[in-house]
């Protein structure tokens, strides 16, 4: 399942609505992305998303990552608009029947959220507003996968 | 045509979204015809990681485009 939102959320109870019910995955892996503030040099992080362009590219991921590692079921969270240092901004959780794969298609999705997901990150601060870019790090990480 | 600029070059631009009429024969038309009326952004357009989408299509290379496409610049991509 993926949501695009511009507000807040809580990543406890998402995980717990995720891993309900479940009597066959024997495993859920999650992550959840949190605005840093730099100390102070970050205050707010706008993201912009391409509505109806973004949901279907980061679906078929999602799918691809479903198949690749055998899952059970995905849930990706993704929050734009305007986001306050210590708000969450992504949440990522998987399910499969063994961790491994669990695991692994946890960290695959975020790799590809990253550095490939139609978003665009403008962090402001006191010293201005800057828009950030994949760093050489996002592109080695993606790169792992291909 | 709706054309749309998203991240860095729409802050560039000063514009967002952008109706062009009558619209251009294709993407290298409506890029040649950008770079016209704003220099800088035309290069922009052309520089390193920029993508174009149309009607929600990546497109690599020149295209012709549709009656009412929707055309879009994506600068390099960065989420979570």
């Amino acid at each position: 399942m993926l949501r695009l939102t511009t507000e807040g959320f809580d990543p406890g109870a998402e995980l717990s609505a995720f891993c309900a019910g479940r009597t066959e995955s024997g495993a859920v892996a999650s992550f959840v992305g949190i605005a840093r503030g730099d100390g102070g040099a970050a205050t707010a992080l706008e993201l912009e998303a391409y509505p109806g362009f973004t949901e279907v590219e980061i679906g078929r991921m999602v799918e691809a990552a479903t198949a690749r590692f055998s899952l059970h079921d995905a849930l990706v969270i993704h929050r734009h608009g305007a986001i306050a240092p210590g708000e969450p901004i992504v949440m990522v959780a998987t399910a499969s029947a063994h961790r491994r794969e669990a695991f692994e298609a946890c960290d695959y999705l975020m790799d590809y959220l990253k550095s490939r997901a139609p978003f665009w990150k403008k962090e402001h601060g006191p010293a201005g507003a800057r828009w950030v870019e994949p760093t050489a790090r996002d592109l080695d990480d993606i790169a792992r996968w291909d | 045509m709706r054309v749309l600029l998203f991240g860095r070059l729409g802050d560039l631009a000063g514009w967002r979204e952008k109706s062009f009429e009558p619209a251009p024969a294709s993407l290298s038309a409506l890029k040649a015809l950008i770079a016209g009326l704003d220099a800088a952004l035309g290069e922009a357009l052309s520089g390193p990681g920029v993508q174009a989408a149309v009607n929600h299509a990546i497109v690599r290379g020149d295209m012709a485009l549709p009656a009412g496409a929707e055309v879009a610049f994506l600068p390099p991509m960065s989420g979570g």
